[in-house]
């Protein structure tokens, strides 16, 4: 019975693969992911992979578990981009390279940053930050504030 | 060598022009145990290294770059609604196996409904099976090991119920002990398999 109802719950999602990044596990509001040229609205169980755009409305947001446990959150307004990413599960070999073009993101970071500090990075239109661990926001305002 | 790296700087520097936009960089205490991290800001040619909790940097239209000690309440104003956003930290249960067998000793088997537990109160749960070796024989053969225990554990959950494309089965050979030991050493609390469910 209890096997049935976690099936059911599982069975949801779409399937994880090796090669896939992450995993969106929450998502509010207006979610899409930008992937080769198209437009995708990305509910909860969305698999996220290498060059995706993330794009959320003025209601939305967006949660995403990283394969190294790397947990990122996109707020309202925003636009972040994966530019790169590769995690191997053997060695905690890998590198992560976000883009929040504008918007917000918190971000705690995972498994690969333990491994080596600043594998994971995130730039912004005017800065880059290296990643040594673990919890941290970021912010793009617009270009008329300030 | 040079060339490359004066004409990344020149790039940057145009693209910082091209787009002048502030942008804020601040660590905050890791919701689940209160670690201050670290990051690095680097912007316009120079490094600045963040370990303070609320600590920022802030980078102004102008380009220029100003240390700031913001709090949690104006966190909390600025970032609400993308910090709940942030998926619940993965969590993590260890099993043994009993010496040369499939059987799970008596206090894992209670840790694997704790698995279940956990699994039920996620509303998309996956599950990462990491499997691990003591130091005894090479390199490569406890990646192997390593790897067939949690190919083992992913079958195990597989037959209790769980779809097999929800789970995901990685070695770590004697990468990570538990019990810090020298080389070729048995020790049955380093031959386990970790479950991350998240």
């Amino acid at each position: 019975m209890r096997s049935a109802i976690l099936a059911a719950l599982l069975l949801a999602a779409a399937p994880a693969m090796a090669s896939d990044a992450g995993l969106v596990k929450v998502s509010k509001g207006s979610v899409q992911i930008k992937r080769a040229g198209a437009t995708i609205a990305a509910p909860v169980g969305t698999v996220v992979q290498t060059s995706d755009v993330i794009v959320t409305g003025a209601d939305g947001s967006a949660g995403i578990t990283f394969t190294d446990n790397s947990l990122v959150s996109v707020g309202p307004g925003s636009v972040f981009a994966i530019d790169k990413y590769r995690f191997d599960t053997t060695t905690h070999a890998g590198e992560f390279e976000g883009n929040l073009k504008q918007g917000k993101l918190a971000a705690v970071s995972g498994k690969m940053v333990k491994q080596s500090p600043e594998s994971m990075k995130i730039r912004t239109p005017s800065a880059v930050m290296g990643v040594r661990g673990t919890e941290f926001v970021v912010q793009v305002d617009e270009p008329a504030k300030n | 060598m040079r060339f490359a790296a004066a004409s990344i700087a020149a790039a940057l520097l145009a693209a910082g022009c091209a787009a002048p936009r502030p942008s804020l960089f601040a660590v905050i205490p890791d919701q689940s145990d209160g670690h201050i991290g670290t990051i690095v800001v680097e912007a316009n040619g120079e490094k600045r290294v963040v370990h303070a909790a609320y600590g920022a940097q802030r980078i102004l239209a102008d380009g220029s770059v100003v240390s700031e000690q913001l709090d949690a309440k104006k966190v909390r104003e600025e970032f609400g609604p993308t910090l709940k956003a942030l998926p619940p930290p993965p969590r993590t249960f260890t099993l043994y196996f009993l010496l040369d067998s499939d059987e799970l000793t008596p206090d894992s088997a209670a840790e694997l409904q704790k698995v279940f537990a956990e699994l039920k109160r996620r509303p998309l749960p996956d599950i990462m099976v990491i499997g691990h070796t003591d130091t005894r024989g090479g390199l490569s053969y406890n990646d192997q090991l390593s790897k067939a225990r949690a190919e083992r554990m992913r079958e195990m959950l597989i037959g209790l119920g769980i779809p097999a494309q929800r789970i995901q089965a990685a070695g770590r050979g004697k990468r990570e002990l538990l019990i810090q030991t020298e080389d070729s050493v048995d020790e049955p609390r380093n031959r386990r398999v970790e479950i991350s469910v998240r």
